[in-house]
């Protein structure tokens, strides 16, 4: 029984080492600079307990939980050999994950304000939903198309920086044609369709098919598959802003 | 009691997000890969420790940390802080040296807040095991977190200026770009990757209200207009100073080998 006790405790311990430099940031800031007491310094002591104990079951979670599912759908379909079914399965799990995202959900309400008050919408509240659901339905559906194609690019081993230098010229030039309330959400859409559990469950898949199919790395294959995700809502939020 | 309600609310709100992943993973498992998944009670243990443990992180946040970091983000950016009070009457002039403390603040808070970041730790493991420990995860987590850091208090003193926020960003990818390909190849997918990771549950709150807190206080600054796009600057900057640190560690390499090779030379 001793192994699994001192594990815990290590887990326990590497918790408080990941927080230990926000919680002396914060300190050092109130304390030196600001010059202020804590408040309610007993929620906070609690708080910090949640918080180390919290971090902790999430990082023993990942390792018997997520990776090895992540690692065994990868596992499953290389060898079902389907490639329609494994770019299917890219394509839900970003959209499924990114249309209920409540960041995504904040993002597209705000973009809606900036939107009607430049005088680009109608200002009424129909007008106002019905944008901000089209884009989320954009950012979902970017989403989806990078996994699926990312999926793609470590089946066929295309090289990464080739794809994400492209996207990158795209987003430039559409920048300078697309109109101006639209640019500063979609650069911040980019980082919102990466969400706490989807990022290992992602990492896990990429690692595992590059892992499963032959003549592939894991390190050079494996990887890129978040940087997709982050690429293309960009590109397609620029676009839809065009369209619209 | 108020706790436990808290605590039924954030567990439910996790698990709203987790209900997309879970269906999609059923439906396929069972559509179309027909297979049992092997090892399925530690899986769902894992899976239940994983709901559990962001559950707790997310209220103890909220409780612990969230209302300490935005307050001090409003309170640093208010002028009595910077010393920035306009004499009644004159003219409002900015002077961006007035907010050193500011840019101090966003590069200290977005370090720290990046080494706590849980999808950083995640992909900074696979990276450790992917790699053979030849990418050791801590390095790689400190890589990132200081290029948020000054990716974040870059954003910083471009909120203070109010110059756009395209330049910086357009000219930062043409970095990326340079460095690509001057990198070796296996780091570059995992560099890209580290751009995304970043901005998650820890960093977005507090850096957001940073900015918003920012764009409100300085003359002439528009929160709609210059409060944004801070995390864009935060999923910049890993790319590069990730790319750098790779770049500099083969260069280390390169520089030892060449001076053993003289040695030896020297030697026979």
């Amino acid at each position: 029984m001793k192994g699994p006790i001192t594990a815990l405790f290590r887990r326990l311990f590497n918790a408080v080492r990941d927080l230990a430099p926000i919680i002396i940031v914060i300190a050092f800031f109130q304390i030196v600079v600001l010059q202020q007491p804590f408040p309610n310094l007993g929620s906070v002591i609690v708080g910090l307990v949640c918080v180390v104990v919290g971090l902790t079951l999430f990082i023993q979670g990942l390792e018997t939980g997520l990776f090895p599912l992540g690692e065994g759908i990868a596992h499953a379909f290389a060898r079902k050999g389907s490639v329609v079914a494994l770019l299917a399965f890219g394509f839900c799990l970003g959209f499924g994950t990114t249309v209920a995202e409540p960041a995504l959900i904040a993002i597209a309400a705000e973009a809606a304000d900036v939107a009607s008050q430049a005088g680009a919408l109608a200002d009424d509240d129909t007008a106002r939903e019905a944008y901000a659901f089209n884009l989320r339905m954009v950012v979902a559906l970017a989403v989806g198309t990078a996994i699926a194609l990312g999926v793609l690019r470590i089946l066929k081993g295309w090289p990464i920086h080739r794809l994400i230098i492209g996207g990158y010229v795209l987003v430039t030039v559409m920048t300078a044609f697309a109109p101006d309330e639209i640019i500063g959400v979609a650069y911040d859409s980019g980082g919102v369709a990466t969400s706490t559990i989807t990022v290992p469950l992602v990492t896990a898949l990429g690692v595992g098919l590059a892992a499963s199919i032959g003549g592939r790395n894991a390190m050079v294959d494996g990887f890129g598959l978040i940087a997709f995700a982050c690429l293309s809502p960009m590109i397609f939020v620029l676009g839809y802003g065009m369209v619209v | 009691m108020e706790f436990l309600s808290e605590f039924v609310v954030t567990a439910l709100g996790t698990m709203v997000d987790v209900l997309p992943i879970a269906v999609i993973l059923v439906v396929f498992q069972v559509a179309v890969l027909r297979r049992r998944v092997p090892n399925l009670g530690r899986i769902l243990t894992g899976f239940v420790a994983v709901l559990l443990g962001l559950t707790l992180f997310l209220i103890g946040l909220e409780q612990a940390l969230f209302p300490i970091g935005e307050t001090m983000a409003r309170q640093l950016a208010a002028p009595e802080a910077t010393g920035a009070t306009a004499a009644p009457g004159s003219e409002i002039q900015v002077d961006w040296r007035d907010y050193m403390l500011v840019y101090a603040f966003a590069a200290a808070i977005g370090f720290a807040t990046t080494i706590a970041e849980p999808p950083l730790i995640a992909v900074a493991l696979k990276a450790e095991e992917a790699s053979g420990g030849a990418i050791g995860s801590w390095g790689l987590r400190i890589a990132v977190a200081v290029g948020v850091a000054v990716g974040v208090s870059l954003g910083a003193f471009r909120i203070v200026t109010g110059t756009p926020l395209s330049w910086y960003i357009i000219a930062a990818y043409a970095v990326v770009i340079v460095q690509t390909f001057r990198s070796s190849r296996s780091i570059v997918p995992l560099a890209y990757d580290s751009g995304g990771v970043t901005t998650s549950t820890v960093t977005v709150p507090v850096v957001a209200a940073l900015g918003l807190g920012l764009a409100a206080n300085v003359p002439g600054r528009n929160p709609l207009i210059d409060g944004f796009g801070l995390i864009a600057f935060a999923s910049v900057f890993p790319i590069m100073s990730v790319l750098g640190y790779s770049m500099a560690t083969s260069w280390l390499n390169r520089v030892r080998q060449a001076r053993r090779s003289r040695e030896e030379a020297a030697w026979s």
